[in-house]
C-alpha cells in the first residue's frame, strides 16, 4: 500500500493557477525530494497534502484513506508531520512542551508517558539537554531540531519538511540535515522541500522537480547529474553558478 | 497637614467600609469583563460572519457611549421594562460590560499580533482550530496583553466611583457621606484620591510583578 497518494493536485487563487494538477505516489519507507525555483509552488503542494492549504481538485490518499473531503483534516494531521521553514515552534512553551503537547492534547496520552516520549524525541535530535529551554533561547537549528522532535512525537506516518533549512544561517544547516538523513536512515517516509541540492543527492531515493505548479520531471537521484528535461537542465545549471 | 492627618484618621473606618464596596465592584467586574472580553476578541477573530457581527456591534455600542448613561440604562430605565436591580448589582453588570468591550478590543489587538505559524503548527500536529486557539494562540494572547491589560485595571478601579451616583456606598459615596458633614471638603476629598492613588499603584507594581512571571522569554 501507498503511503501517499496524489491525484491530480490543482490550487488556484483567483484566476492564477498555482498547482496544475500534479500527482504521485510514496512507499513506506521513502525519501522523496522537491526541488525547483522559488514560487513554483512547492510549499503550497506541501500545506494542500495536510490541507493546512485546502486544494480545489483533486485526491489525497493516506494509507489508502482520503484526506481530501473529510470533515475531519485534523485526524489525518495527526498522522502527517509537518517541519515548517520558519520553524514556528510555540513561543510560550519549553521545548519540552512543544514536543509533548501533541501527545497530552491530541493523543490523549497520559502525562508521565508524553514525556517519555518526548525526551525520547529530543534525545534522537540530541537536544534532551535543552528541554527546559525556551524556542527563544534556541540558535535556528537547534529550534528546527525541537520541530522535528515535535512532529517525531505524534508518531507520524509521513512528515513533510518545508524548506526546513532556509531560514538558518549556512553554519546551522548542517545539523538539520544531518537530523533528517538519520530519520532516512531508520525508515521515516518524508518529503521534502529544498534548494540543498546536495544534500537531495545524499538523502533522496527520488526527486521531482517542480516547475510553474506542473512537476517536469522524477526519478532517482541520478537525475541531479544528468537530468534529462531542458528545464530540469537550466534550474540546475543557473544553481551550480549561484554557488 | 496635622489637620488633614486628624481628617483622614477620622474619616478612615468610613473609607474602609467604602474600600470594600469598591473593591467588590472592581474585582468582579474586570473578572467577570475578561470572561466577556476572551470570548468577544475570539469571536471577533476566529467566529463565524453572524458572531463577528454580534460581537462588533457589542463593542462599538459600549465604547460609543458613557459608561454612566449604561449605569443610568440599568438601574434606573429597567425597572420600566420590570428589571429590578439592585445599586450593586445594576452597577456590576454595566462596568463588567463595559469592561468587557474594552478588553476584547486589546485581547483581539493581542491576538492579531500572534505569528500565523503558530496556529499552522498547532493544527499540523492535529489540533482542532479550536484545541489551537485555547492552547496556543490564546495563552501567547493573555501574555502579550498583560500591560494593556493592567491599564484597564486601573482605569475600572477608578470607574467604580461613578457607582455612588446609583447609591452604592463605595469609597467616593462615603467621602460624599462624611465631607457633608464636617465640611472638610479639601481634606476628604484629598484622602479619597490618596486612597484611590495608593490602590492603583499596588495594582500596577503587582501585576508588573505577574508580567515579570509570565514573560516568555526572548519574545
Amino acid at each position: 500500500m501507498k503511503v501517499l497518494e496524489v491525484r491530480n493536485l490543482k490550487k488556484r487563487y483567483d484566476s492564477n493557477e498555482i498547482i496544475k494538477g500534479i500527482s504521485f505516489e510514496m512507499e513506506k519507507g521513502e525519501t522523496v525530494v522537491v526541488i525547483g525555483p522559488s514560487g513554483t509552488g512547492k510549499s503550497t503542494m506541501l500545506m494542500c497534502i495536510n490541507r493546512l492549504i485546502e486544494p480545489d481538485e483533486g485526491k489525497i490518499f493516506l494509507n489508502g484513506e482520503e484526506i481530501t473531503g473529510s470533515k475531519h483534516p485534523e485526524i489525518f494531521r495527526q498522522r502527517i508531520g509537518m517541519v515548517f521553514q520558519e520553524f514556528n515552534l510555540f513561543n510560550h512553551l519549553t521545548v519540552l512542551d512543544n514536543v509533548r503537547i501533541g501527545p497530552i492534547k491530541v493523543k490523549k496520552l497520559p502525562k508521565d508517558i508524553a514525556t517519555k516520549v518526548a525526551i525520547e524525541n529530543l534525545k534522537k535530535v540530541g537536544l534532551e539537554s535543552r528541554m527546559n529551554a525556551y524556542p527563544a533561547q534556541l540558535s535556528g537549528g537547534q529550534k528546527q531540531r525541537v520541530g522535528i522532535a515535535r512532529a517525531l512525537a505524534m508518531e507520524p506516518q509521513l512528515i513533510l519538511f518545508d524548506e526546513p533549512t532556509s531560514a538558518l544561517d549556512p553554519e546551522l544547516v548542517g545539523e538539520v540535515l544531518e537530523v533528517i538523513k538519520k530519520l532516512a536512515r531508520e525508515g521515516m517516509t518524508m518529503l521534502i522541500v529544498t534548494h540543498e541540492l546536495g544534500f537531495a543527492r545524499d538523502v533522496a531515493d527520488r526527486i521531482i522537480f517542480m516547475e510553474n505548479g506542473e512537476i517536469i520531471e522524477q526519478g532517482g537521484p541520478e537525475i541531479l547529474a544528468n537530468p534529462l528535461k531542458e528545464r530540469t537542465k537550466q534550474f540546475l545549471a543557473k544553481f551550480r553558478e549561484g554557488r | 497637614m496635622i489637620k488633614f492627618i486628624n481628617v483622614f484618621i477620622e474619616a478612615f473606618p468610613f473609607f474602609m467600609n467604602g474600600l470594600v464596596f469598591t473593591a467588590e465592584l472592581a474585582l468582579s467586574s474586570i473578572s467577570i469583563g475578561f470572561v466577556i472580553g476572551v470570548l468577544v476578541a475570539i469571536s471577533r477573530t476566529y467566529g463565524n460572519k453572524l458572531s463577528y457581527s454580534i460581537s462588533t456591534i457589542f463593542v462599538e455600542s459600549i465604547r460609543g457611549t458613557p459608561l454612566l448613561v449604561q449605569l443610568f440604562i440599568f438601574y434606573f430605565a429597567f425597572p420600566q421594562i420590570g428589571i429590578h436591580l439592585s445599586p450593586l448589582v445594576a452597577s456590576i453588570i454595566s462596568f463588567s460590560i463595559n469592561s468587557g468591550a474594552y478588553q476584547a478590543e486589546y485581547i483581539r489587538g493581542s491576538i492579531q499580533s500572534i505569528d500565523k505559524g503558530q496556529m499552522m503548527a498547532a493544527l499540523s500536529i492535529g489540533m482542532t482550530k479550536w484545541k489551537s486557539i485555547l492552547n496556543v494562540i490564546l495563552p501567547q494572547s493573555l501574555i502579550k496583553v498583560l500591560p494593556s491589560w493592567t491599564n484597564e485595571f486601573a482605569y475600572l478601579v477608578k470607574y467604580t466611583s461613578v457607582a455612588y451616583l446609583v447609591g452604592v456606598p463605595e469609597l467616593m459615596a462615603q467621602g460624599e457621606f462624611v465631607a457633608s458633614r464636617n465640611f472638610e471638603f479639601m481634606d476628604v476629598f484629598l484622602g479619597v484620591a490618596l486612597i484611590y492613588l495608593v490602590i492603583v499603584m499596588i495594582l500596577t507594581w503587582g501585576m508588573s510583578r505577574i508580567e515579570k512571571m509570565v514573560r516568555m522569554p526572548g519574545v
